[in-house]
Order: structure tokens, then C-alpha cells, then sequence
């Protein structure tokens, strides 16, 4: 297990070294995808290896596996790996447009690489100090990568990203100091107080009053990676103007990481606090996520803003579930954690070559998809009824488990997800219909674009809408037990 | 009330009468050797007072009693002021009549009068004086009562004595209300005595000033009272500031021992703190006068903060 | 006698961090700002050294040279380095007046007091009543960053805000194990040089790095 951890974590961390000297060279792109293959590797080895034996640690605990981030390691290692194949083409036209320059592209390589490495940090560490360094380092990589055209709107959207999610993961900062205090108390100081596993085996004896104080202040530091409503300002703008391979990372990945971390501390607090406290507050701000995006959805013009607030309303989707509990509305979290990663990136693969052909991100500009490039039309149009919810794709099964769930136990809620659910349903449809329908005003693109990540993804969510594999259903049934 | 206590009160008194011009030549010597200037002597003052008393009043046909009243009143508030801060000794008999509160009311007082005075003859520098003087003591009241309730909350008394004894002579504590009372003490004090960065006590540009333009119609034994009064009041502001922030080597109880040990001890810190202000007139230049209100706003501030801190660190 | 005097000498130490807090808010020049960024990081050098000696913990030295070394001479310097190069104009706006952000922080310090007043009672630390100090400056912080338009002076509240959490750390817990402290210093330099790059990038673009440039991205 040691192994396979330390090549997991040690494969992006040399990818990012050697792109930062490579990176501008021509078989950059080929570097970078094989750095993501041995890492994907490495991960399903450690996947192998968690079936096998069960729960994992390493490194006298610093690292941890178990059943809620073994997929998700999976996942990410996945996307990385598919995202990189993307990125190849992707970019070469881009550099073939004039859009990024040399130092731009080693920088892009090698913080694709590290962002990566910190990413699979936070997904494996059992320190909750470490994940919280590694949480930062996650935006650190990725906020000059958002600034990469160097246009007003991508500086704009950097500056914002780094101020809010800075300022935000400071108050996760505090929160972890308040929840390290709470442990002290019981476990003594030193570093064994700061791992997840020694803190959830004493979660009963923590202090009540700091625990939920450090929640708060967690919530509202991770929330804003998740990209809670209110908190979210920073998401539209810069998933929609950095390039679209990190558009994809950000919007299927980073998310779920965030979250993921909000989930652990959840575990902790709702041992140490009697009362629905971590729930109720869960739910809050899911709900809000879900009723404001898909407002604010309906009147975006830029493709990719859409699909930034279609992330919003999913991840808020998804917080909501976990803040119902349970153990179906938790599997339903999980499950749609895992969709919506692989169909979102797949969206925005499609929406990538798209704006490319048009020159163009504004929904008005893009026109008959289907006929110039029939796959990409086709991609998108897949993509789209995939993230809408219809079956049989994975996310209308997650989608409606929520629902149902969300009927039987806290039916004033369902309602407004229905209502919102429907507007954003609507509003996507009608515009992707009309960019992939229609006379075309598309040009040819001087590279073929990379279309097998696209349908890799959706074929893999239209399995999972059919057939989830046993063990994948057992790590989603002990982590929803785990997540209470 | 006892001799010896009733001597040592007048003692205190004349003292601050009779040092109060020493104390400003001080300040104005230690400026211009900071400035590298030769200065014009220690004694300046004292033949300045001199010359003024013997120099003819000249009164504006317009002039009311409170005119010719006014200086009086306010060296005799002032001279009452400084009978009331234990500069040489606590336990004294007049300190017993009043607390913090009263003093800052005296210190109002006169404030009020000379005012008065300098609106009384209807000149236009007169009325801008004192309406700008009136700016300041409207804000600086507040910060330095502030200043003054935080002493009080940690003595646990308004009396100066009271304050005096629980600061100097029990045992020494660290206080960080303190701290930030002792800067919103100088930002007051730098104000009220119409120092830089509020105000330029040796400027000549009328539409600068704010202390001088109210006095521009004195002359003769009037004026002398009047500048007599302004250095007395540094001396009272000095004098109110060792006894909250240094108040080590004051006497206890009006003991004559006592009280002679106290008075080098307090000839000592005077005339570092003399020096300390001109090192601080020296360092700073003249605010503009609408920026005077941001100015003591944030002495008033500071002050309100070491309220906070003395709850929040100190019990 | 260092058991008897440190503990107030902390008070004291914490006191002049806040004060440090509320005179940056009122700053107007930023080369003071700057300078009074690094006066804090000593006052926290001084504050985590103290510490260190009263409750005989080693790794307490080690975080107040880690602080000394970061914020007192790195972290300046690169600052200074930065307005130099970018030859940016001395005086800061402001989007409120200085004595109405004053009292809103007046406001935010009664608040933090009053948020930390249960941890505090709970903690056992011996600088436990300095919690609500730490909070009042990370929120003092806060409020700087929204109150200033221009890039530089919201960076420096940015970095102030991780000092405040340090100290809170310090505080509360005496300090995060090492191996947090080294990667939230990692953290923090990187940000620093990250912002000094991407800081030139939006100078080129806009000509100036007043943040009121990068409002315009709105739901056109």
C-alpha cells in the first residue's frame, strides 16, 4: 500500500518538475498525458488493493483510504488521465490560434500536473492540517492558470478566484485550528490530534460549542470551493475563462474534493453535536446553491458560464442530499458525485472544441454543431440530456433517489427543487438545441479535435445509469453509513 | 483638614503656577536644538510675562466685562485644575472634593470662556478661533473622558488619588488598556494644547490657526494671564498624563518626606516628557483642519478600544 | 519572574497587535501599510518567542523564527520589491471614510470578543484571553480587503489575515504540529509570489491595479 501511495502522490509531483523545463516543447502534450497514465495507474492499483484488503493506511497513518475517498481518488486519476488525452489537441489549436505563448504553455503543463498532485493530497491525507495546506495549493496552481489568455475578462476572473477562495480558505484555516483545540483537549497535542481517524474514533467526547463554531467557519471556508451560494461569485467567472481542460479539472474535480473535505469534518461534527446542526446547515446552503443557480443559469449568454452554474446548482444538489443523510440520500451524493465529474468534464470537452470552431464562447454565435462536426454536435447534445437528468444516464438515478428521498423527508424542500431542477432543465435545453440545430456558422479547426475522452465519459455515466459494479455499491453503501 | 495637608496643597499649587512658563521654554529649547537652531534661553517665558504685565492694555470699544473677565477665569480654572491632579502627592485635601469627571469639566470651562472671549469683540479670526477650538473640544472630551473611565474601571474609583494610588503603588502590573489609553492620551493632549500636528503654537498665518486667532485681541496684563493659562494647562495635561501612566515616585498621603523625594522625581519626568513633545512637534507636520476630526475620531477610538481590551484581558 | 511578567507581557504583545490592526485600517500611504505589515510580524515573532519560553515548548522557537524569517524580512521585502517595480502612487482610497471603518471595526472587535469569549474559557492555554484579540485582528484584516480598491493594500490584508490566524494558533492551541505551520508557510510565500506575478500582468493589461478595473464581468 505504501507503494502505490507513494507513486500516486510522487508520478504528478515529477510531472510537474519535468514539464516546468519541457513544457513548451512539442511533445509536452504527450509528456503530460503519460505522467496522468502512470498516475491513473497507480490509482487503480490502490483501488485493486482497498478491494482486496479493506480500509488503508500508510506512512504510521498519515495517509488514509477507506471506502469515501477510494472512488474518488479513482475519479480524479481518471479525469486527469482522459482531461490530459483532451488537453493534447485542445491546446495545440489554441497555440496554433496565437492564444498562449511558451512560457504559457510550460506553466500550463506543469500546473496541470501539480494541481493534480495536490488534489490527490487532499483526497488521501489523513492530516487535517495537511489537507487544508494541500486545499490552497489547489487554488495557488490552478489561479494563474485561469489568467492564462491574459485577457481583462480571464485577469478579472484570476483576481476574484484567488481573492475569495483565499479569504475563504482562511476561515477553513480557523475552523481547523478550533477543531484541532477541541481534539487537544482529549487526544494531547502533537500531530496524532490532527488526524481524521484518531478524531472520529473520539467524535462523541469533542467539545460541543467549539465544534460547531469550527463547523461554521469550515463551512463557509470550503463551502466557497464548492462554490456555495453565497459564496460562489468567483465560479462562473473562472470556469468559464480559463481554457477548457482546466475548466473541466475545476468544474468536475476540485468541487468534489472540496466537498469531500466539508463531508469529513460533517462526520465529526454530527458525532460531537446531539442536534441536526451540520445537516440543517447542509441543506441551507444546498438548497439556496440549487434555487439561485438555476436563476441565474437562465439568463447566461457564455456557454461555459452556463455550465459553471449548472455545476453550482449540482453541487448544491449534492449538499443537499448529504445534509438530508441517510443512507439512501447518502448513496444518492455519492452516486451523483461520480456522474456529474465524468458527464460535466465531457460537457465541456464538447463545449471546448465547439468554441473553438466558432471562435466564440457567447451561445448566440454557435450554430448548427451537428452538421459541420457531426461528433462534436452529437457529443454535446448527449452531454447535455446526460447532465438534465434524463434516463437512462447515471445522473437521472441519483437525481431522482434525491428527490424521492427528499419527498419522503423534507417535503417543503421538494417543491423548490422540482421548480428548480425544471427552469435550469428548460433553459439548457432550449440553448444547446439551438447551437447544435440550426444553419452553421462554424469553421474548420486546423488540428482534429479529441473526442474519445467525450464519449469515454458519457458511456461510462450511461453504465453507471444501468449497472453500478458491486463494489462500487458497497463503497458507496459503507461510506454513506460512515457519513450517517 | 490638617496644616501640613493644606501646605502641601499650596505647595502643589505653586508649584504648577510658577513652573508652568519653565515647562514651555523647556519644550521650546528642546525644539530648536532638534531643529539646530539656538533657542532663546530657558527663561523666556518668565521675561515674555514680564514685559506683558507691564505693557498698557489696549480694549476694543466694543469689549464686554466678560472680555476683561476672562483671563482671570480661565487661569482660575486652571490654577484649580492643577491644585487637583496629585502631580506632587495623592491625599491631598483638594483631591478629595474632586474626581476625574470634575476635572475634565474645569478643563471645559475654561475652554468655554476663552471661547466666549474670543468671539466677544466680533472680529472674524476671533469667531473662527473659537468655533474651531469648540470642533476640537467637542471631540477630544469624549476620547479623553474615555481615557479617564479606563483608569477608573481598573482602580475601580473616578478619584485621581484613588487612580493614582492603585496604579503606582501597588504592586506593578503590565496593563494593555493602558497602552492604547496612553495614545489616545497624546492624541488628546497634542489637540487640546494646540500643538502639531492640530495646531502650530509659533505660527503667524491667521487662517491657520485655531488657539491663537481667539487670543488675537488680548494685550497687556490680559494677555500675559492668557498666555500664563495656556502653559498651565500643558503643565495640567502633563502633569494628568505622568500621574496615569508613570505615576511612580508621587508621594502618598501629603507626608512632607514624601513629597520633597516627589519633587525631582516629577522635575525629572517633565522634562523628558518636555522633550518627548518636541521630538513629536518635530517629527510631524501640520494636519489640515478638516482632518482634525478623523484625527481625535481616532483618539476616541483608541480609547473606546482600551475599554474593550481591559474587559477582554483584564477581568 | 518571567512566569509573572510573561503571561501580561503576551496581554501587552497581543494588545499592540491589535493596535497595529486598527493603524493599518487607517492607513492612508502604502509604504507605511507595508511597514506596519512587518512591525506586526515582529510584535508575533516576540508574542510566539514568549510563549515559547513561559511553557518550555521547543517547536514554539522554531515557529517564531519560521515568522521572523517570513514575515518580517521575506514577505516586506518582496512587497517593497513589488511597489517599486510597479511604481504605484503612494495614497490608497478608500471606499468608506476612515473614521466610518474605524467604527465598524470598533464594531467587528466587540464581535470577535464576544464570538471568542466561550473558546477562550475552555482553552487551557496560559495566553487563552488573546483569542479574541487574534479573531478581532483576522476580521480587522478582512474588513481592510473590502474597504480598499486598490490590489497591493488588500494583498497586504490578505497576508495580516494569515497572521492573525497564526496568532490564534498560538493562542488557543501553542501552535499546529510543524509539519502545518511549515506547509501554511509554504502556502503563504507562494501566494505572495504568485500575486507579484499575476499583479505585473494585470498592470500590463490595465494600466493601473486599482481593483475597480476588475469589476466589469458581470451576466451580459
Amino acid at each position: 500500500m505504501a507503494a502505490e501511495m507513494l507513486l500516486l502522490l510522487a508520478s504528478p509531483l515529477a510531472g510537474g518538475a519535468v514539464l516546468a523545463l519541457v513544457g513548451q516543447r512539442g511533445y509536452a502534450a504527450e509528456v503530460n498525458a503519460g505522467f496522468a497514465i502512470v498516475t491513473f495507474g497507480a490509482a487503480a492499483r490502490l483501488v485493486a488493493r482497498v478491494i482486496a484488503d479493506g480500509p488503508l493506511s500508510a506512512f504510521e497513518e498519515q495517509f488514509f483510504v477507506d471506502s469515501l475517498n477510494v472512488f474518488l481518488v479513482a475519479l480524479t486519476a481518471f479525469v486527469a488521465m482522459t482531461t490530459s488525452l483532451f488537453s493534447r489537441p485542445y491546446m495545440r489549436i489554441e497555440r496554433s490560434h496565437g492564444r498562449v505563448t511558451d512560457a504559457g504553455m510550460r506553466l500550463y503543463h506543469s500546473m496541470y500536473q501539480l494541481f493534480t498532485f495536490t488534489m490527490l493530497l487532499v483526497l488521501t491525507t489523513n492530516n487535517l492540517g495537511v489537507m487544508w495546506v494541500a486545499m490552497e495549493a489547489a487554488t495557488l496552481t490552478t489561479v494563474l492558470l485561469v489568467a492564462l489568455y491574459r485577457t481583462h475578462a480571464s485577469l478579472e476572473a484570476a483576481w476574484k478566484y484567488f481573492i475569495l477562495c483565499g479569504v475563504g480558505i482562511a476561515q477553513a484555516l480557523f475552523g481547523t485550528i478550533l477543531v484541532y483545540f477541541a481534539a487537544e483537549r482529549i487526544l494531547g497535542a502533537g500531530i496524532g490530534s490532527l488526524l481524521w481517524t484518531h478524531l472520529a474514533a473520539v467524535k462523541a467526547d469533542l467539545e460541543p460549542t467549539v465544534m460547531s463554531i469550527a463547523f461554521v467557519f469550515l463551512l463557509v471556508g470550503y463551502g466557497t470551493k464548492v462554490g456555495l451560494v453565497p459564496l460562489h461569485n468567483w465560479l462562473p467567472d473562472a470556469h468559464a475563462e480559463g481554457p477548457t481542460p482546466i475548466s473541466a479539472v475545476l468544474s468536475g474535480l476540485l468541487l468534489n474534493v472540496a466537498l469531500y473535505a466539508l463531508i469529513r469534518f460533517k462526520v465529526l461534527t454530527d458525532g460531537a453535536l446531539e442536534r441536526p446542526f451540520a445537516s440543517g446547515l447542509l441543506m441551507g446552503f444546498g438548497l439556496l446553491s440549487v434555487a439561485v443557480a438555476a436563476f441565474f443559469l437562465s439568463r447566461q449568454r457564455d456557454i461555459k458560464r452556463m455550465f459553471a452554474y449548472s455545476s453550482i446548482e449540482h453541487m448544491g444538489l449534492i449538499t443537499f442530499a448529504f445534509g438530508m443523510g441517510g443512507p439512501v440520500a447518502s448513496f444518492a451524493g455519492l452516486l451523483h458525485m461520480t456522474v456529474h465529474s465524468l458527464t460535466k468534464s465531457a460537457i465541456f470537452f464538447a463545449v471546448g472544441h465547439a468554441a473553438q470552431k466558432n471562435g466564440t464562447q457567447l451561445m448566440d454565435g454557435i450554430r448548427g454543431l451537428v452538421k459541420v462536426s457531426p461528433t462534436i454536435g452529437w457529443g454535446l447534445m448527449l452531454g447535455t440530456a446526460a447532465i438534465l437528468g434524463m434516463p437512462p444516464f447515471g445522473v437521472f438515478a441519483s437525481e431522482f433517489l434525491i428527490l424521492t428521498t427528499a419527498i419522503a423527508q423534507q417535503p417543503w424542500a421538494a417543491p423548490i427543487l422540482l421548480v428548480s431542477l425544471g427552469v435550469s432543465f428548460a433553459a439548457i435545453f432550449s440553448k444547446v438545441q439551438a447551437m447544435v440545430f440550426g444553419e452553421p456558422s462554424a469553421a474548420r479547426l486546423p488540428h482534429r479535435p479529441a473526442l474519445v475522452p467525450v464519449f469515454t465519459h458519457l458511456a461510462l455515466v450511461l453504465l453507471l445509469g444501468l449497472y453500478i459494479p458491486p463494489y462500487l455499491a458497497d463503497w458507496y453503501r459503507l461510506a454513506a453509513r460512515l457519513i450517517g | 483638614m490638617n496644616l501640613a495637608g493644606a501646605a502641601a496643597q499650596f505647595t502643589e499649587l505653586m508649584l504648577a503656577v510658577l513652573l508652568a512658563p519653565l515647562l514651555t521654554g523647556w519644550v521650546n529649547q528642546c525644539r530648536a536644538w532638534l531643529q539646530n537652531k539656538s533657542a532663546p534661553g530657558l527663561l523666556q517665558p518668565y521675561r515674555v510675562l514680564a514685559k506683558l504685565f507691564q505693557k498698557e492694555v489696549v480694549l476694543a470699544h466694543n469689549a464686554s466685562p466678560l472680555f476683561r473677565a476672562a483671563p482671570y477665569l480661565v487661569f482660575g480654572c486652571l490654577a484649580l485644575a492643577a491644585a487637583i491632579v496629585p502631580s506632587l502627592s495623592t491625599g491631598l485635601p483638594l483631591n478629595a472634593a474632586a474626581d476625574a469627571i470634575a476635572l475634565v469639566g474645569l478643563l471645559a470651562l475654561a475652554r468655554f470662556f476663552i471661547a466666549l472671549a474670543g468671539m466677544d469683540v466680533g472680529t472674524a479670526f476671533g469667531t473662527l478661533g473659537a468655533r474651531r477650538e469648540m470642533m476640537v473640544g467637542f471631540l477630544a472630551e469624549p476620547a479623553l473622558l474615555m481615557v479617564l473611565f479606563t483608569a477608573s474601571l481598573i482602580s475601580h474609583s473616578s478619584s485621581l488619588s484613588t487612580i493614582v494610588e492603585a496604579l503606582g503603588h501597588r504592586e506593578f502590573v503590565i496593563y494593555p488598556s493602558m497602552a492604547f489609553a496612553g495614545v489616545a492620551f497624546t492624541m488628546v493632549s497634542l489637540a487640546e494644547n494646540a500643538r502639531i500636528p492640530v495646531d502650530n503654537p509659533a505660527t503667524h498665518l491667521e487662517l491657520t490657526m485655531i488657539h491663537e486667532a481667539m487670543v488675537l485681541e488680548y494685550s497687556g496684563r490680559h494677555l500675559a494671564m492668557v498666555e500664563w493659562a495656556a502653559s498651565l494647562k500643558l503643565f495640567v495635561y502633563s502633569c494628568m498624563g505622568l500621574a496615569l501612566f508613570f505615576p511612580f515616585g508621587i508621594a502618598q498621603g501629603g507626608d512632607w518626606p514624601g513629597i520633597v523625594l516627589a519633587l525631582p522625581v516629577l522635575l525629572a519626568k517633565l522634562a523628558a516628557g518636555g522633550a518627548a513633545l518636541a521630538l513629536i512637534e518635530m517629527v510631524s507636520a501640520k494636519m489640515r483642519i478638516f482632518r482634525a476630526p478623523e484625527f481625535l475620531g481616532t483618539a476616541f477610538l483608541l480609547a473606546v478600544l482600551a475599554m474593550l481590551v481591559h474587559v477582554l484581558l483584564e477581568g | 519572574m518571567l512566569q509573572h511578567y510573561g503571561p501580561q507581557l503576551v496581554n501587552l504583545l497581543a494588545a499592540v497587535l491589535l493596535l497595529l490592526a486598527f493603524a493599518m485600517l487607517s492607513q492612508r500611504r502604502i509604504l507605511s501599510l507595508i511597514n506596519l505589515f512587518a512591525a506586526q510580524g515582529l510584535v508575533l515573532f516576540l508574542a510566539t518567542a514568549l510563549v515559547a519560553s513561559i511553557t518550555g515548548q521547543p517547536h514554539l522557537y522554531w515557529s517564531a523564527g519560521l515568522t521572523l524569517l517570513l514575515k518580517v524580512l521575506l514577505l516586506p521585502w518582496i512587497l517593497h520589491r513589488l511597489i517599486r517595480r510597479l511604481n504605484v502612487k503612494w495614497d490608497v482610497e478608500t471606499l468608506l471614510n476612515i473614521p466610518t471603518t474605524m467604527l465598524v471595526g470598533i464594531v467587528l472587535v466587540i464581535l470577535a470578543f464576544n464570538l471568542a469569549a466561550p473558546i477562550s474559557q475552555l482553552a487551557g492555554t496560559v495566553t487563552r484571553s488573546t483569542l479574541g484579540i487574534a479573531m478581532a485582528s483576522v476580521l480587522l484584516s478582512f474588513l481592510m480587503m473590502i474597504t480598499r480598491s486598490k490590489a497591493v493594500p488588500q494583498v497586504v490584508g490578505f497576508l495580516s489575515m494569515e497572521n492573525g490566524l497564526f496568532f490564534a494558533a498560538t493562542a488557543a492551541v501553542y501552535g499546529m504540529p510543524m509539519v502545518v505551520e511549515l506547509g501554511v508557510a509554504l502556502d503563504v510565500l507562494v501566494a505572495s509570489l504568485i500575486l507579484g506575478v499575476f499583479l505585473f500582468q494585470i498592470r500590463e493589461r490595465f494600466d493601473s491595479v486599482d481593483t475597480r478595473h476588475l469589476e466589469k464581468l458581470k451576466e451580459h
